[in-house]
């Protein structure tokens, strides 16, 4: 079964960022309309993903990851296309946003909880694992400012492991932490994953990359690759390598069968892990 | 599609304004009844001492009425117009309902307001006007002016998402109400062929008729009343509507 169903969407941004102040709209007023150099985000992308896999999406910065998960969790509308989900998607979690400063580590992950649609008895039940996870029980009480960045870290992914979406969205939260903090998120992933949750991971560490089956590469809003992980990484990391010398973007979108490849990845992500 | 616990979402949300606020005075909530007491004594000296108006009977909670009614439209409307900009990181991030931004932002206020109106009625029961029957009304004439600031905070808080002069707008707006606004003027003072279209202003209906209970022990009057609910209902349902056609594209502009 398609969870996920992008269908040619396409979403175009303009380059000032679309906020304005007034002397803006009167300065197009007259000199007839500018409304900035449009440039797509993201153009025909096309793709579905089937319940419990997983998939990384990698690419330069600027290449449409973030826009493409906030069409997936249905933040933003697309320009031309549809994304069709099925099964809750609790949130964009990307870290640390939504935390505030001035509130207590235990008033955040209330807020944070909420947020994501938990109720109280569901937020109550899961402080204690969250507390436990992120290994903070002494600075609970704390306002959030005092913490190092590195705990800060600590509890956002706490937070964002111990929701339990249908769809887990992990938006660079990998890269936080010791090795043996990195080590127990993707211990804790793994588990989220047996337990039958499609996992979408946007990050630049091919590390992470690969303990997922399969990889859609998007470059400049377009997909450029879409296949099993195995593949599309190390092709993804020698043009990184060498983007300038002419290493031929690859021309060949490989189509990807969920059905047959699943089980493979499976047991190849395993072996891959950190 | 969010589905969450909308209740949780909001006492959460309302939480956060009101500690974020309070946290870092030491003072704390004392600071929410000290802020009309110090403007009330400094209309009283103005309007007593230098332009010498005592014709007002009950004339200090004649003001501290109007003050924290006042101060709390300010607050609120200015607070919730920003509330959207001010909350993009959750916007951002979570298909909650927007609505719930600007509707929390406008509670959160309503926690001050609560305190200095216990304030106020202490005040009025000190000074032996007493409780009437007609304190019935109260709840109805404050519920409508928080839908009215709900409703105009809904319009001004999308529209400064894409427009970020749009805060200063409604500061200057402010202004205009205060002196249309019978704070420490009588509305006998006005006018009688303005006063008809003088009384579609909510906040000054607001006023009119929390004072008509409270220091004349008297139901509001009807046509204040009439054009108040008007005024409020429209403004919730046009708030409702516009926020509802600018609020697909936040995303894009925050």
């Amino acid at each position: 079964m398609n969870i996920i169903t992008v269908n040619d969407v396409s979403k175009t941004f303009r380059r000032r960022g679309g906020r304005k102040l007034l002397r803006d709209y009167l300065r197009d007023q007259f000199r007839g309309r500018n409304e900035g150099e449009v440039f797509y985000a993201l153009k025909h992308v096309s793709f579905t993903i089937a319940t419990q896999e997983s998939v990384s999406i990698i690419g330069a910065n600027g290449a449409g990851k973030s826009t493409l998960l906030s069409l997936i969790v249905g933040l933003a509308k697309p320009d031309e296309g549809s994304v069709e989900v099925n099964g809750r998607i609790a949130a964009l979690l990307e870290l640390g946003s939504g935390f505030h400063p001035e509130l207590t580590g235990t008033e955040n992950v209330f807020l944070n909880a909420a947020l994501l649609g938990f109720n109280e008895k569901q937020t109550r039940e899961m402080l204690g694992a969250i507390v436990e996870f992120a290994e903070l029980s002494e600075s609970m009480d704390q306002p959030l400012r005092t913490y190092s960045t590195g705990m800060l870290m600590r509890l956002a992914f706490s937070v964002a492991v111990h929701v339990e979406p249908a769809i887990l969205i992990v938006d660079e939260v990998l890269a936080v932490g010791d090795l043996a903090f990195q080590e127990k998120c993707v211990r804790r992933i793994q588990t989220l994953r047996q337990e039958g949750r499609t996992l979408i991971s946007v990050t630049h560490a091919p590390g992470v990359m690969l303990t997922c089956d399969r990889t859609i590469w998007l470059h400049h809003g377009e997909v450029i690759m879409d296949g099993p992980s195995s593949e599309v990484v190390p092709a993804y990391v020698s043009y990184m390598a060498a983007p300038q010398t002419g290493v031929p973007l690859p021309a060949v979108k490989p189509v990807f069968n969920t059905d047959t490849m699943r089980p493979r990845a499976e047991a190849r992500a395993k072996r891959a892990m950190v | 599609m969010w589905n969450g616990d909308y209740r949780f979402l909001l006492r959460n949300l309302v939480a956060k304004d009101f500690k974020v606020r309070y946290r870092n005075m030491s003072l704390g909530v004392l600071w929410s009844l000290l802020n009309p007491l110090v403007m009330l004594a400094v209309y009283l000296f103005v309007f007593a001492k230098i332009f010498k108006t005592t014709a007002i009977p009950h004339f200090a909670l004649y003001i501290l009425s109007g003050v924290i009614l006042f101060n709390f439209f300010n607050l609120a409307w200015i607070v919730g117009t920003c509330s959207v900009v001010d909350n993009a990181n959750l916007i951002k991030r979570v298909p909650v309902p927007r609505e719930i931004v600007p509707f929390a932002s406008v509670l959160s206020n309503c926690l001050h307001l609560a305190i200095q109106l216990a304030l106020l009625l202490v005040a009025v029961i000190m000074s032996g006007l007493g409780v009437n029957i007609y304190w019935f009304y109260l709840p109805i004439i404050w519920a409508l002016g928080i839908l009215f600031i709900f409703g105009i905070s809904l319009i001004t808080a999308g529209l400064h998402v894409y427009l970020r002069d749009t805060r200063y707008v409604v500061e200057s707006f402010c202004l205009i109400v205060f002196w249309f606004t019978p704070i420490f003027y009588l509305l006998s003072f006005v006018p009688e062929q303005y006063r008809a279209l003088y009384i579609w202003n909510p906040i000054a209906a607001l006023i009119i008729a929390t004072r008509s209970v409270l220091l004349d022990g008297q139901a509001p009057a009807m046509d204040v009343m009439v054009k108040f609910t008007l005024v409020s209902v429209g403004a919730l349902a046009l708030g409702m509507f516009l926020f509802r056609q600018m609020k697909s594209r936040f995303y894009d502009y925050l």
